[in-house]
């Protein structure tokens, strides 16, 4: 059963997806609580512009898609406040931009799309040192602030006008939001994958919602629910020779359902 | 004589062409209650707002304990209660307790250090409100009147000097409604001061004993309340007379 754990690249692969599965629902609760899930999508597939951009001018894939994702969610946040009433269309106008960039740019990578698509669906044997140092890195700087401001992150979510009106300063905690969202997206896009981090942004969350009593215990429950997913994924996936991303997705989606099926009496 | 807690002289408001707030002018000290009457986009909420430095506005002066608006940063002197129950997103998971010790959260306000301070304020403004008991409950689980109760509970934690409170009955059913005009007038008895708009004018021409009346073709018009009767304040308020002294 731990045979598993002889191999170094299994090891990376199960920090590297725990960590993951800590930071992507600790930022997830806030923004779905703020009914901004699309932003997860949006920013994923701008990362995936970022991974084509850093494999076509030769520099780390995560690095690239960590600058499109930051670039991504300064626009949304922009077009949202352009838009105003419409603030939604922010996301898709992001999201568009990042798959055609995307598309653009794959037909200059020089040895195929083979290395792309290890990062639309996740891979856990690509993950080299750098790469779990940075994803291990930014991952305690993203639960450090997430904790530094998890009471100003709750009120924004509950109620961004009273929170205003108390003194919190609610455009540096949103901007904030916005920054974690990139670093988690970005990070998480080589083992997980660009198109299925936002899954994990959200469906531990949707998962937690269904049964906590409370915001706190939504945010461990979904921390809770996203290790289970993780961690089970990746090994079902080892065992299974299957891709990891979708793995650890569809085991995350299983648990909604069955929650959802548990409490359906409970929540009419 | 005692210091205003607050004082507005000739404020203006335009939105887009319209001239919402036109040369509004009033002064309140501790324990005044002002109610504020007028037709639906009269300007009684952007009033609210502007004090509140939601909304900026074009023309006039504004002080706040002494302070000009643009230069009050104590925050925690003025607490707020909006139309909560009828915008409320029902399915956030937030307990009764998160809800009240939000309002702490604030970097500028309280010390966030203290934890069991913090729980005793809690405590206390639920007692005020009647909702002692009930914090470990979903907020979302509550009646409409019992969220609004928490909504002021909240706004209570920081312990303010001046509470504003727009419409803060629509969406509650009428015994509620009742107790949290019950609640906002013990407040005022204390020593509370207190700016309210409501859709039941009659009511808060009853718990006031100062009005900020927007005419119907007029400017906002401030009296006393007293020796003022119904049929002299919807004269005012229908534009037929007018009347200077608070």
């Amino acid at each position: 059963m731990l045979d598993i754990f002889q191999y170094d690249f299994m090891r990376r692969a199960f920090l590297a997806a725990a960590m993951i599965a800590v930071i992507a629902p600790c930022i997830g609760v806030p923004v779905v609580l703020k009914r901004l899930s699309s932003i997860g999508d949006a920013t994923s597939h701008s990362a995936l512009a970022g991974v084509a951009a850093g494999l076509v001018i030769g520099v780390n894939p995560i690095l690239g898609a960590l600058l499109f994702s930051v670039f991504a969610v300064m626009g949304i946040e922009g077009l949202r406040k352009a838009f105003g009433k419409y603030s939604e269309i922010a996301a898709v106008v992001v999201m568009s931009a990042g798959i055609a960039l995307t598309a653009v740019l794959t037909r200059f990578i020089k040895d195929g799309s083979s290395n792309l698509s290890s990062f639309l669906f996740g891979s856990i044997l690509g993950i080299s040192d750098f790469e779990m140092c940075l994803t291990i890195g930014l991952g305690i700087v993203v639960i450090a602030v997430a904790i530094f401001l998890y009471k100003e992150m709750f009120f924004v979510a509950f109620d961004e006008e009273a929170a205003k009106i108390a003194g919190v300063s609610v455009k540096k905690i949103n901007f904030a939001l916005m920054l974690l969202t990139a670093i988690t997206v970005s990070v998480a896009s080589r083992i997980v994958g660009a198109l299925m981090i936002s899954s994990l942004l959200v469906i531990p969350v949707a998962t937690a919602i269904m049964v906590a009593k409370s915001y706190k215990q939504t945010v461990w429950l979904s921390v809770a629910f996203a290790e289970i997913s993780a961690m089970a994924g990746l090994y079902i996936s080892y065992y299974f020779s299957l891709p990891s991303g979708g793995t650890i997705v569809l085991i995350g989606v299983c648990m909604l359902i069955i929650i959802m099926a548990a409490t359906a009496k409970r929540r009419r | 004589m005692e210091r205003e807690i607050l004082k507005i002289e000739n404020l203006c408001f335009d939105y887009s062409d319209t001239s919402v707030l036109r040369d509004v002018n009033l002064s309140l000290h501790r324990g005044d209650f002002l109610g504020i009457i007028g037709a639906n986009g009269a300007g009684k909420s952007t009033l609210i707002k502007i004090i509140l430095k939601i909304l900026p506005y074009d023309k006039g002066n504004i002080t706040l304990f002494g302070d000009a608006l643009a230069k009050f940063r104590d925050d925690y002197k003025i607490g707020y209660v909006s139309q909560k129950a009828n915008s409320f997103n029902s399915g956030f998971p937030a307990t009764v307790k998160e809800v009240v010790m939000a309002n702490l959260y604030s970097r500028k306000k309280i010390d966030k250090a203290n934890r069991e301070t913090n729980r005793e304020k809690m405590r206390a403004a639920l007692e005020k409100v009647g909702m002692e008991g009930y914090e470990n409950k979903l907020i979302g689980k509550l009646s409409g009147g019992q969220q609004q109760r928490v909504f002021i509970a909240r706004a209570l934690i920081s312990e303010p000097e001046l509470l504003l409170m727009d419409e803060p009955t629509v969406g509650v059913d009428a015994k509620s409604a009742r107790q949290i005009m019950d609640i906002i007038c013990d407040l005022n008895k204390r020593g509370m001061t207190i700016i309210m708009t409501n859709h039941d004018t009659p009511e808060l021409v009853r718990v006031s004993n100062k009005l900020l009346i927007f005419c119907e073709h007029g400017n906002g018009e401030f009296v006393s309340r007293n020796n003022l009767t119904m049929q002299e304040i919807n004269d005012i308020f229908a534009g037929r007379r007018s009347h200077h002294h608070a």
